[in-house]
């Protein structure tokens, strides 16, 4: 599904964030991106999701090189991605229901179509009742929980997840990792940065930790170099 | 019997989800604008009387125009006869005029009825009456059909008198009208120019307010990029924002422009009656409204447009 090869990302300046960074993740499996703040786990799901282009090297997503991707071609590779964010994104001048509907919207799904899949995603997070409530009165976990909802509701092949759980406690946090196993049992790529790294010592999922932008250990290497992907 | 359930597509089609999204944001951005009365009212105002100067202007010039034309109907030729035609000739040749198409009402001064005239007016009474005999000739005035499409045809007119074997010389009266003309042709390029000037302020009033929206909704423009909207489906609350506040300011500036007419219509009337003429202020027909508000809307999107394309692309995802 996801694969870099020997991708480097310089920022202007000369930061390097990413460098020579390989890795497959199959279709269909849930992996663990870990790392110190600053180790480049952000930079890499923006490439994913071409946020940001690296300066080296290629991704081959869904079997599309992203380098060959011009910008206008950007929102239908977003189409197929769901994003979470630490920071849920969520907009407050309108109620969760208008927020978890926007994907579908923008892809032209009709009415009756969107109540329904808007419903299921919010059923899925366990926040059926609140559809008509604004964001802004709804606790972290919740709001966090919508922003989940929102990324799942067009049932997009991958998952990317920003530190989903870096604002929550302990008990919430792994009630949101569940929920994301739960939707990888459903067939959805999940790619997940995290620095909690006791809670994804308890999931039991392959991850990739990064160090100063370089991969440290890797448990889904390239078929082909020097192991077998997992 | 049970029902069937039939299962229609998930997506409209790409037509269909098209236009209900520009229905949709049609709505909306007239809803988003209704939401914050006040500063739209600010902005539109100042965009009514950007466009209500100039459309102003041009009214003042259409009456000045109707009212020339009104006065084309003092439009005299004066035939100066030769001098050795003696009054029997002139009848004829005024009866024979008096029957062309080109020529509304045909009279003739008789040269003593001239020169009794001139020592009137003149002030040299003492001095004509020491001349011999009277120097003046006869003359015949003509009141040409005056057709306002081409104001070419009483030269023409004028040229053929002249050929006329009788007249020594045909003059036309028309110099202060061509005067005129020529001042509403002025004024006319001016209007333009300010007008112009004007519609560039217009655009540049609603470039800034939807720049200043742009900002306001930045995170909605993030969220929308990061979760694949495309580029068209964010600029378009934008644009029909702009269009709005374009309409909305088209019909303020009409309103302004009525209520003036309504002020200035009662001394304009006093001052008609005293040139003894019923004259009346015309106001904007529906052609000048629809022209008005079409412009109005035109600059409202042009304004947008250009903030849109501007700003919107500054704005992605980090």
């Amino acid at each position: 599904m996801i694969r870099f090869d020997n991708i480097s990302k310089r920022y202007p300046g000369g930061f390097e964030a990413l460098s020579r960074v390989s890795f497959h993740l199959p279709r269909g499996k849930l992996a663990y991106l870990t790392g110190h703040s600053g180790a480049g786990k952000s930079t890499l799901l923006k490439l994913i999701a071409l946020i940001e282009r690296p300066s080296r090297g290629q991704i081959i997503l869904d079997g599309v090189n992203l380098n060959n991707i011009r910008n206008k071609r950007i929102p239908q590779i977003r189409r197929n991605i769901g994003i979470i964010f630490q920071n849920h994104h969520l907009l407050y001048d309108r109620p969760v229901f208008d927020n978890v509907a926007m994907p579908l919207v923008i892809q032209g799904y009709r009415h009756r179509e969107t109540r329904k899949r808007v419903r299921a995603a919010l059923d899925q997070v366990g926040l059926l009742n609140k559809e008509k409530v604004d964001p802004i009165t709804l606790s972290g976990g919740e709001q966090q929980r919508v922003g989940i909802a929102r990324a799942i509701v067009h049932k997009p092949a991958l998952l990317l997840a920003d530190e989903p759980t870096g604002n929550l406690d302990p008990e919430l946090s792994r009630e949101i990792m569940e929920l994301f196993a739960r939707f990888n049992l459903f067939g959805t790529t999940v790619l997940i940065a995290s620095h909690d790294l006791d809670l994804i010592k308890q999931m039991k999922f392959p991850t990739i930790s990064l160090n100063k932008g370089m991969i440290e250990s890797n448990d889904l290497l390239v078929p082909g170099s020097l192991g077998q992907a997992v | 019997m049970p029902k069937k359930q039939r299962k229609g597509p998930e997506k409209n089609s790409k037509l269909v989800s098209y236009l209900t999204h520009h229905l949709q944001m049609l709505i909306a951005s007239l809803g988003y604008l209704s939401r914050q009365p006040v500063s739209t009212f600010m902005t539109s105002a100042v965009i009514a009387i950007a466009l209500a100067l100039p459309a102003g202007l041009y009214i003042a010039l259409d009456n000045a125009s109707q009212l020339s034309a009104d006065w084309d109907g003092t439009t005299l030729i004066s035939l100066f006869l030769k001098d050795d035609v003696n009054i029997k000739t002139v009848e004829k040749l005024a009866a024979r005029l008096g029957q062309s198409k080109e020529i509304e009402k045909v009279s003739i001064i008789n040269r003593d009825q001239g020169l009794k005239q001139f020592q009137k007016i003149s002030g040299f009474g003492d001095a004509i009456e020491l001349l011999d005999e009277n120097p003046l000739p006869h003359v015949i005035t003509v009141q040409p059909v005056v057709d306002q499409q081409s104001p070419d045809k009483v030269v023409h007119l004028v040229k053929t008198l002249q050929n006329e074997k009788l007249v020594e010389l045909a003059q036309l009266d028309m110099l202060w009208v061509k005067r005129l003309y020529t001042l509403l042709d002025v004024a006319q390029r001016g209007v333009w120019i300010i007008g112009s000037l004007l519609a560039l302020a217009v655009l540049l009033i609603i470039g800034n307010t939807i720049r200043l929206d742009i900002q306001n909704r930045r995170e909605v423009i993030e969220v929308s990029k990061l979760i694949g909207a495309s580029d068209a489906f964010i600029r378009r609350p934008f644009l029909y924002t702009g269009m709005w506040y374009g309409i909305s300011g088209g019909l303020i500036a009409w309103l302004l422009i009525a209520v003036s007419l309504g002020i200035m219509d009662e001394p304009v009337q006093k001052l008609a009656a005293l040139y003894h003429s019923s004259y009346e202020l015309s106001g904007l027909n529906s052609n000048d409204i629809a022209t008005l508000i079409a412009i109005s809307c035109i600059l409202g999107l042009g304004g947008s447009w250009l903030a849109v394309g501007r700003h919107l692309s500054e704005i992605e995802p980090s």
